[in-house]
């Protein structure tokens, strides 16, 4: 069973706004019974003001598709057809306290029966850029069609790097086999063999190697990581690069960072945007440590820094 | 009325002597039964019995072709992998399209590792073609693997027939029959199955506790090795309760077999009968001639399983169904899918499946509210209008993002 919370419950056992709306002058058909999932949303529009004066939603689908419907008609009504288009897919999801990461599409689809019902009102046409795979992160709710063109966009060749760039993987680490697969795929059809990485101690070594490039012998100091010797500058200039790396990552999740200042070993940034509360924060912090560890060939240790702490931290 | 329990192809309850058979094993009789002393000793009897019960439910001709596993898929696994252990030099695999996943994820998995994996086709009701079967038996196949009934539509495969047929090719069969112990009358020993899988959950005893029936000098190769356990065949200190509270499980079968085949079935007649009298566009999978005394699938046209099964809940009926979202893939049941079953009714197809403790009253109950949670969903679809399918669903539901 589906751990649906009480508010999809009820939208489902008594949905709102079920059926078509009368003179309706905005249609939007979305899902298609392949899917299991299909809806038609129907507006009445006051064609001077543009606001929605009636929504009414017809669905074949699941509890949470059928919830979803009804919790996006009753978000709409009142509203103006351009204040309706904010509403994302995550704000139908926190109007339901939420949906379990397989059900996620049922919100998408709401939202997307919205832009066809708005484009069917303003007699524009919609393309259909929208292509959805089957699950493979449960942690994330990232599916198969995602994590491919990402690998092939991204040149991507490991478990690792789908993890930074999709967040994949990046929880409890059971679809990490499914990921390979995908690798596997997608790095034959370039051309080339998937490698994956060594087990334990023996992989951490690795990849530590990896980007050490210098050719000068590493000074046996016991107490410091074998570090090659950067010029301070060097060093910053390594960090601004693996961070503007990430961005379009955090980007497309509506987040930034921005690196604030380097002391040591400390590494200060200030996440902003979507990444600000988000609970995944702390998981992107994580990535992108380790990102630079690896960049760097140092341990480095990323602390968030919020604006206000920065101030401070400036005049001291 | 609370809790008809319809779904006892997922599960079933627990018998009530068999849970007080297996008491006595966590308390007093705690021994290992490969230790000497008297505690062991006694608890070596009781699997002894418990193996001889196992043998008389499926009609093995030795009490030592029961090799007791962890579950149905530990026996599936034990023995397609002993089959391609023990004939290296055959790398093909016969199977159906319609198997558990127990069986097609790893041939699946083996076919990634180079196996080829022939995987028989089924028609609208769900049955094989024998002569596309008889045209792949040839000398690289190490083994044919075909369930006996399907979990799904209860739908039962000739497996008898198809065991000859690869005996006489000199070729290993298994046949996972999860579904079909306990409801369909067996004699192995008149068989040429070579191997057969068993689950006790499916038949009253308790979860944790298999079989892999193996017949007496067919080659095999552990999957788990280490003590003497099963004769060295599934090493690991038994789970001497449950096993115990199978052997029960199985005299109980057997002594309710013909009730199975004859109340249990007009029960299920009646519910289905029941239905479709009273709802539109709605139809039986799979063979309704050729199946399991218990099970009835019903697709329900134009609506979704899964808002089915969540009504069907707050009246308190649990049933099962195949439509993706219950499963969370996006895909209906490849069941479904395999037999051809349009996307308007795979999606809404419903698996209600009886046991011994189902009542004439609860059926009744289930026939009644049943066809208002139906009408009720299909005044939401946009695929349905008024008293009908919507006319010419392809033109009137034009999605922009499909």
């Amino acid at each position: 069973m589906w751990d649906y919370s009480e508010k999809v419950k009820e939208h489902f056992y008594n949905p709102k706004n079920a059926g078509a709306v009368a003179e309706a002058n905005a249609v939007g058909d979305v899902g298609s019974l392949s899917c299991g999932d299909a809806l038609r949303l129907s507006l009445k529009v006051d064609p001077d003001t543009d606001v929605i004066l009636d929504a009414g939603f017809q669905t074949f689908g699941c509890g949470s598709a059928i919830a979803s419907s009804s919790a996006l008609t009753e978000m709409i009504k009142g509203l103006t057809v351009d204040e309706a288009l904010k509403i994302s897919n995550q704000d139908i999801a926190d109007f339901l306290d939420g949906l379990p990461p397989e059900k996620m599409h049922c919100s998408v689809m709401g939202r997307e029966a919205l832009q066809a019902a708005v484009a069917n009102y303003r007699g524009e046409t919609l393309e259909d850029d929208h292509e959805e795979g089957a699950l493979v992160c449960k942690c994330f709710a990232i599916d198969e069609v995602m994590v491919r063109e990402t690998i092939r966009a991204n040149h991507l060749s490991s478990v690792e790097d789908v993890t930074n760039y999709t967040k994949a993987g990046g929880g409890c680490s059971s679809c990490h086999e499914g990921i390979e697969r995908l690798l596997v795929e997608e790095l034959a059809a370039r051309g080339e063999i998937f490698v994956p990485a060594g087990t334990g101690a023996k992989a951490a070594k690795k990849k530590a190697k990896a980007p050490l490039v210098t050719l000068e012998t590493p000074q046996t100091e016991q107490t410091a990581p074998a570090a090659p010797r950067m010029t301070t500058l060097q060093r910053i200039r390594r960090i601004e690069t693996v961070l503007e790396s990430i961005r379009p990552t955090l980007q497309r999740d509506h987040g930034d960072v921005e690196l604030l200042d380097v002391e040591g070993k400390n590494i200060y940034v200030k996440l902003t945007g979507a990444c600000t509360g988000c609970q995944m924060a702390s998981m992107t912090l994580s990535g992108i440590q380790q990102r630079l560890i690896e960049e760097l060939g140092e341990f480095v240790k990323v602390v968030p820094v919020s604006s206000a702490a920065h101030s401070q931290m400036a005049e001291v | 009325m609370n809790g008809i329990y319809l779904d006892n192809n997922a599960t079933t309850r627990v018998d009530d002597e068999v849970v007080q058979a297996m008491l006595p094993f966590f308390t007093e009789q705690f021994g290992n039964p490969s230790s000497m002393h008297s505690f062991g000793n006694q608890v070596g009897m009781a699997l002894k019995k418990a193996r001889q019960s196992v043998q008389r439910l499926i009609g093995a001709e030795y009490d030592s072709e029961i090799v007791f596993t962890s579950c149905g898929t530990e026996a599936d696994s034990t023995a397609i992998l002993s089959a391609l252990k023990a004939q290296p030099e055959r790398k093909t695999l016969i199977t159906t399209v319609v198997e558990h996943p127990a069986i097609l994820s790893l041939c699946d998995y083996l076919a990634e590792d180079g196996y080829t994996v022939h995987k028989l086709k089924v028609d609208k009701k769900g049955r094989l073609d024998l002569d596309e079967y008889a045209a792949l038996l040839d000398d690289d196949v190490a083994i044919v693997s075909v369930m006996w009934a399907n979990n799904e539509t209860g739908t039962l495969f000739p497996v008898e027939r198809m065991a000859q047929m690869a005996d006489d090719a000199g070729i290993m069969f298994h046949t996972d029959a999860v579904q079909a112990v306990g409801k369909v009358p067996m004699n192995l020993k008149d068989s040429a199955i070579h191997m057969l899988s068993l689950s006790g959950h499916k038949l009253h005893a308790p979860k944790g506790v298999g079989v892999l029936y193996l017949r007496r000098g067919t080659r095999f190769r552990p999957l788990l090795r280490g003590g003497h356990q099963e004769r060295g065949r599934r090493a690991g200190t038994e789970n001497a309760a449950s096993i115990v509270g199978l052997g029960v499980a199985a005299e109980r079968a057997l002594a309710f077999m013909a009730h199975e085949n004859t109340e249990v079935r007009r029960l299920r007649d009646k519910l289905e009968a029941g239905i479709l009298a009273a709802v539109p566009y709605a139809f039986v999978t799979g063979d309704p001639d050729n199946r399991l005394p218990n099970t009835a699938n019903i697709a329900f046209e134009y609506i979704e399983g899964e808002a089915i099964l969540l009504l069907l809940n707050k009246v308190g009926i649990a049933a099962s169904s195949g439509s993706a979202c219950t499963s969370g893939s996006l895909e209906p049941s490849h069941v479904m899918r395999a037999m051809d079953i349009p996307y308007t009714a795979a999606h809404g197809s419903v698996r209600f499946s009886l046991s011994r403790y189902t009542t004439e009253e609860q059926i009744d109950y289930v026939i009644r509210e049943v066809p208002p949670i139906i009408a009720q969903l299909r005044k939401l679809s946009p695929y349905w209008s008024g008293n009908g399918p919507a006319e010419e669903v392809g033109d009137s539901f034009a999605p922009v993002y499909a």
